[in-house]
C-alpha cells in the first residue's frame, strides 16, 4: 500500500457535557486511502461528519477508535509535540474566508507566521520574502499584503487562506468547503487554483463539499458521506453517470442544470416535505432508510455494509445489486 | 508592523469628540492632581484657623472654600484626586494583568484547566469582600499600599470572567484553528491571537474598573478603614462632606463633583476606544 | 399595471465619502411574476432589497419611486410600516436570524398573524398550523412547540418562509434564501417556494449570486453589476444564452453535472 495518507476504521465522537444518553459518534468506521497528487473528494450535508473527518486528520479532535497513518506511520496518538513537526506536510483551507485571519494581523503577517512556527531556520526577511512569493503565486496583487483581513473580498480572502497552508510547502491539503462561503464566479476561480496547484506541486488532499457537481469538478475520486459513515465510493464519471447509493441520487438531482429542460423538470417534482430533525438516531437499519423512496422493510432492520460493487468501487445499500446502471434522475 | 491599525484607531479616536473631550478632562484632572496642589499657597494638612468652614470664593486665597477645620478644600481635592487616581490606577492594572492572563488562559485551555481555575474564582467571588478587606487592614495596618493589595486581589475577578467568556468565543474561531494548525504553540496563540483579539471589552471593562475602585475606596473610607485623615482621597473627602451636607454643603459638591466628573469622562473615553479599536467598524 | 414598480431607484450610502450601491435602476414585477435579480456580492442587489422595505441601515438614503399596489413605498416616514400587512413577505439568507432564539415557532406565527390581520388567537393558531403544513414541515403541530434552535437550518428556513406567509402576501422578498443551505436542501427549498408562488398566486422578487440555484425558477432574471441592472431577459431565453458578456461568464460559472463530466473528460 503506497497510500499518503490512509484511515482505517476512523469514529469521532464527542462528549456532550450533561447528556445522559451517549451521542451517536459523528463519524464511524470510516477507511480511505489518498495517494501522493491525488485530491480525494467527499460529499454530503451539514452534520454528517465531514468537517469532524477532516479535523481528525489534521489532529484536531482525539479519535474515538480507528487510526490515522501518514505515509505508513501512525499519527493519530502523536503528543502535540510531535504532532506539529507533521504540520509543515498538512495544511488545511477552511470554509469561511473571514474567519480565517487574525483581524489584528496582516495578510502578510499572517501568511508568514507559519514559517515562524515551524522554519525557524528562516529570517525575518527570509519568511517576509516567502510570503510575498507565495501569495503572488495564488493571484494576490503585492499591494494586498499590508492590507487587513476585512478590507479584502471573500475570494481575495480565500486566495490568501491557500498562501498560508502552501507556504511551508505541505503535501497535503484538507479542504473543509473552501467555496461554499463565496459567490459562484469566484467559487470557480479558487477551484481552477486549487487544481492548477494540485498540477504543479502534486498536491494531494481531501476536498469536502455539499455541492457534488464543485466535488466533482476537481476530484477524480468522491465519497459520499451520511450520517457519519460512507454509503459511496466512485470516480466521478461512475457517481455521475451510474449513482448506487439513493443518498447519491439526491445529491445530484439537487445539483442544478441550466438547460432549457431545467425548469419543467423541476416543477414535475412534487415539493419534499423536510427531513425529520432527530429521526431513527438509534434505528438498528440504514440511517437513510427513513428518507428513502427505495426503501424495504430490510433496510429499517438491518444497516447495509459498505461492500465492493463493481471494480474500485463501493456502496452501502442492500439493494444497490437491483439497479447496476444507476438510479434515475428525479422529475425524469 | 502593527502600527497600522493603532494608527488607525488614533485617528477614528480622534475623530470622536465625546472621546477626546473626555481624555482633555482627564489629562486635566491628572495634571491638577500631580502639580496642582504645589503651585497653590496652602498644604492639604494646613489648618487655617482664620476661615474655618468658609464657603467658595468668600476668602481670598480660599477659592473653593475650607472645610470644618479650616483646610483649603481645593487643595485637599486635588490631592484626594492624586491618591485616588494612583490607587485604582493601580488597582486597575494589576486586575488588567492578572484577570487577562487567568481569563485568557483558562478559556483557551478549556476542560480541566478551565474548571480549576475559574472554580478559584468563584471561591473568591463567594466570600464577603468587605469582611476579608477588613481582615487585611486589621493584618497588614492601614494605609494606600494594603488598600491597593486588598483591591487588587478581588479586582481581578470579573475581569478574568469576562476574559474567559470573549477567549472562549475566540478559540472556536477558524483563525485560532489555523494558527494551530500553522504550528504555533500555545503561548503564541493566547499571547499573539487570543489576547489582542479581547482587548477591546478588556479597555472598556478597565475603564470602568477605574470609577468603580474609586467608589470602593470610598466605601471603606466611610467605613474608617480606607484611607485616613489626615491624608485626603475623594472617597473620604465625599464622607466627610456628606456629613456637612445640610450646613455647608460645598464641602460635599466640590469632591464629589470632581468623583462625577472624573467617572464620566473615564465612561465617555471607555466607550471611545471600543468604537476605536475595532478594526471592523471601518 | 405592474404589481411592483421600481423607477429610478438609487442608493447611496453617507461615509468618509458618499458610496453609490444602487445606481438609477427600473424594474417592474407583474402579478404572480417571479423575478431574480442576479449579481455577486457588492453588486447592490441586497440593498435594492432593503431600500424596497425600507430596511436600510441609518447611513443609507434612498431616491427615485417604488410603487408597490400603486402605493408609493419610498419617503413615507417609515415605509417598512407602510408594507407589513398591505401584502409584502420577507425571507432572509439567515433563518435563525430571522427568529427569535427564546420564543416557541407557534408563537412566533401566532404575533405574526395577529400583527397581520384581525384575527382571534384561536383563528391564528389554527393559521399557523396551516402555514406550517403548507410549508411541508413534517409533524407540524408538535414543531409548533419548539424552539427555532431545536430544528436544522433546512427546516428554520421553512418556517421563517411560513412566517412570511402568515400574511398572505401578494409579494415575497427573499434575500438569498438558500445560499446557507446544503445543496439538497437548497433544490427543496426552491421548490417549496415555486410551488407557493404557483399555488397562492403569489409574486416572487428573489436575489442571489447562485444563477444555477434561480436560472430555472424565475419567469425574468435581471444581472445586476456595480449598482445597475446590465440585463434582463425571460428566464429560458436567457439560459440559451445571455446577451451580454458579464452574464454569460455568470452562467458559465454554475457548476453542473455537465460540466464536471466535462472536464474529467468523459
Amino acid at each position: 500500500m503506497s497510500a499518503l495518507l490512509s484511515l482505517r476504521g476512523v469514529t469521532v465522537r464527542y462528549r456532550e457535557s450533561g447528556a445522559r444518553r451517549q451521542a451517536p459518534p459523528a463519524v464511524e468506521g470510516v477507511s480511505l486511502d489518498i495517494r501522493a497528487g491525488e485530491i480525494l473528494g467527499l460529499v454530503g450535508e451539514s452534520g454528517c461528519g465531514k468537517s469532524s473527518l477532516g479535523r481528525a486528520i489534521l489532529g484536531l479532535v482525539p479519535l474515538a477508535a480507528g487510526a490515522v497513518n501518514w505515509q505508513g506511520r501512525r499519527i493519530d496518538r502523536l503528543p502535540a509535540r510531535e504532532f506539529r513537526k507533521l504540520r509543515r506536510e498538512l495544511q488545511c483551507v477552511f470554509q469561511d474566508p473571514y474567519s480565517s485571519f487574525d483581524p489584528r494581523m496582516t495578510i502578510a503577517e499572517a501568511v508568514a507566521e507559519p514559517l515562524r512556527a515551524l522554519r525557524p531556520d528562516c529570517s525575518p526577511t527570509d519568511r517576509a520574502a516567502r510570503a510575498a512569493a507565495q501569495l503572488a503565486d495564488v493571484g494576490l496583487a503585492p499591494e494586498l499584503a499590508g492590507r487587513y483581513p476585512h478590507q479584502l473580498s471573500g475570494g481575495q480572502l480565500q486566495r490568501a487562506v491557500l498562501a498560508r497552508a502552501l507556504v511551508m510547502g505541505p503535501r497535503f491539503l484538507v479542504c473543509d468547503e473552501p467555496v461554499s462561503a463565496l459567490d459562484v464566479p469566484v467559487q470557480g476561480e479558487i477551484i481552477e487554483l486549487l487544481a492548477h496547484i494540485r498540477r504543479e506541486q502534486g498536491l494531494a488532499g481531501l476536498f469536502i463539499s455539499h455541492n457534488l457537481a464543485v466535488v466533482a469538478g476537481l476530484c477524480e475520486r468522491v465519497l459520499v458521506m451520511y450520517r457519519g459513515r460512507i454509503v459511496e465510493s466512485a470516480s466521478r464519471q461512475d457517481l455521475m453517470r451510474r449513482p448506487l447509493h439513493p443518498y447519491t441520487r439526491e445529491l445530484l438531482d439537487a445539483v442544478p442544470a441550466i438547460d432549457a429542460g431545467a425548469r419543467a423538470r423541476l416543477l414535475r417534482r412534487a415539493p419534499r416535505p423536510a427531513p425529520a430533525a432527530d429521526e431513527s438516531l438509534a434505528a438498528p437499519g440504514c440511517p437513510f432508510a427513513p428518507r428513502c423512496p427505495h426503501a424495504l422493510p430490510r433496510c429499517h432492520a438491518e444497516r447495509p455494509a459498505l461492500q465492493p460493487a463493481g471494480a474500485s468501487r463501493l456502496v452501502a445499500c442492500h439493494r444497490a445489486a437491483e439497479w447496476p446502471e444507476g438510479l434515475p434522475a428525479a422529475g425524469g | 508592523m502593527k502600527r497600522g491599525l493603532w494608527r488607525d484607531a488614533l485617528a477614528a479616536l480622534r475623530a470622536n469628540r465625546a472621546a477626546m473631550t473626555a481624555l482633555a478632562v482627564l489629562v486635566f484632572l491628572a495634571v491638577a492632581a500631580i502639580v496642582g496642589p504645589a503651585l497653590l499657597d496652602y498644604r492639604e494638612d494646613q489648618i487655617d484657623w482664620a476661615s474655618v468652614a468658609v464657603p467658595p470664593f468668600a476668602t481670598e486665597g480660599h477659592w473653593l472654600g475650607t472645610d470644618r477645620l479650616g483646610r483649603d478644600l481645593l487643595v485637599r481635592t486635588l490631592f484626594g484626586l492624586r491618591v485616588s487616581l494612583a490607587i485604582a490606577l493601580a488597582a486597575t492594572l494589576v486586575s488588567l494583568v492578572i484577570g487577562v492572563a487567568w481569563g485568557a488562559i483558562a478559556g483557551y485551555l478549556r476542560g480541566r484547566t478551565d474548571a480549576l481555575m475559574m472554580r478559584f474564582v468563584d471561591v473568591l467571588y463567594a466570600l464577603p469582600q468587605v469582611f476579608f478587606l477588613i481582615i487585611l487592614m486589621v493584618v497588614f495596618g492601614r494605609g494606600p499600599w494594603t488598600l491597593l493589595l486588598a483591591i487588587g486581589a478581588f479586582g481581578w475577578l470579573t475581569m478574568a470572567r469576562i476574559v474567559r467568556g470573549q477567549a472562549l468565543m475566540l478559540r472556536e474561531r477558524e483563525f485560532i484553528e489555523a494558527a494551530v494548525v500553522g504550528g504555533s504553540g500555545t503561548f503564541r496563540i493566547i499571547s499573539r491571537h487570543i489576547v489582542p483579539n479581547l482587548l477591546g471589552p478588556v479597555i472598556i471593562y478597565a475603564t470602568l474598573t477605574v470609577p468603580q475602585v474609586i467608589l470602593v475606596e470610598s466605601f471603606l473610607s466611610f467605613l474608617g478603614i480606607g484611607i485616613q485623615e489626615p491624608l485626603a482621597s475623594l472617597g473620604n473627602l465625599v464622607a466627610d462632606g456628606a456629613v456637612e451636607m445640610e450646613t455647608a454643603p460645598w464641602m460635599l459638591a466640590v469632591p464629589a463633583s470632581c468623583l462625577v466628573l472624573l467617572v464620566f469622562a473615564f465612561n465617555f473615553l471607555g466607550d471611545g476606544l471600543r468604537d476605536a479599536l475595532d478594526p471592523r467598524d471601518r | 399595471m405592474a404589481l411592483l414598480e421600481i423607477r429610478g431607484l438609487s442608493v447611496e450610502f453617507a461615509g468618509r465619502e458618499l458610496v453609490l450601491a444602487v445606481d438609477g435602476i427600473d424594474l417592474s414585477i407583474a402579478e404572480r411574476e417571479s423575478v431574480a435579480i442576479v449579481g455577486e456580492s457588492g453588486s447592490g442587489k441586497s440593498q435594492l432589497l432593503l431600500a424596497c422595505t425600507g430596511l436600510l441601515a441609518p447611513n443609507g438614503h434612498a431616491r427615485g419611486s417604488v410603487r408597490f399596489d400603486g402605493r408609493e413605498l419610498l419617503g413615507a416616514g417609515d415605509p417598512a410600516a407602510g408594507v407589513r400587512g398591505r401584502g409584502i413577505g420577507f425571507v432572509f439568507q439567515d433563518s435563525s436570524g430571522s427568529l427569535t432564539p427564546h420564543r416557541r415557532i407557534g408563537s412566533q406565527l401566532v404575533e405574526a398573524a395577529i400583527a397581520a390581520k384581525p384575527v382571534t388567537r384561536r383563528e391564528a393558531e389554527a393559521l399557523s398550523l396551516r402555514m406550517l403544513e403548507r410549508v411541508q414541515l413534517p409533524d407540524a403541530r408538535h414543531n409548533l412547540t419548539r424552539f427555532p434552535h431545536e430544528l436544522s437550518g433546512g427546516m428554520r428556513q421553512r418556517v421563517a418562509i411560513a412566517l412570511a406567509l402568515v400574511a398572505e402576501p401578494r409579494l415575497l422578498f427573499a434575500d438569498e434564501p438558500t445560499t446557507a443551505l446544503d445543496a439538497t436542501v437548497q433544490s427543496d427549498i426552491l421548490v417549496l417556494l415555486a410551488g407557493l408562488c404557483r399555488d397562492l398566486g403569489m409574486a416572487l422578487l428573489l436575489v442571489t449570486h447562485d444563477l444555477g440555484v434561480v436560472a430555472s425558477l424565475a419567469d425574468r432574471i435581471a444581472v445586476m453589476r456595480s449598482g445597475r441592472i446590465i440585463e434582463t431577459a425571460g428566464a429560458a431565453e436567457f439560459l440559451q444564452g445571455p446577451r451580454d458578456a458579464y452574464s454569460v461568464s455568470l452562467l458559465a460559472a454554475v457548476p453542473t453535472i455537465d460540466r464536471a463530466l466535462a472536464v474529467s473528460g468523459a
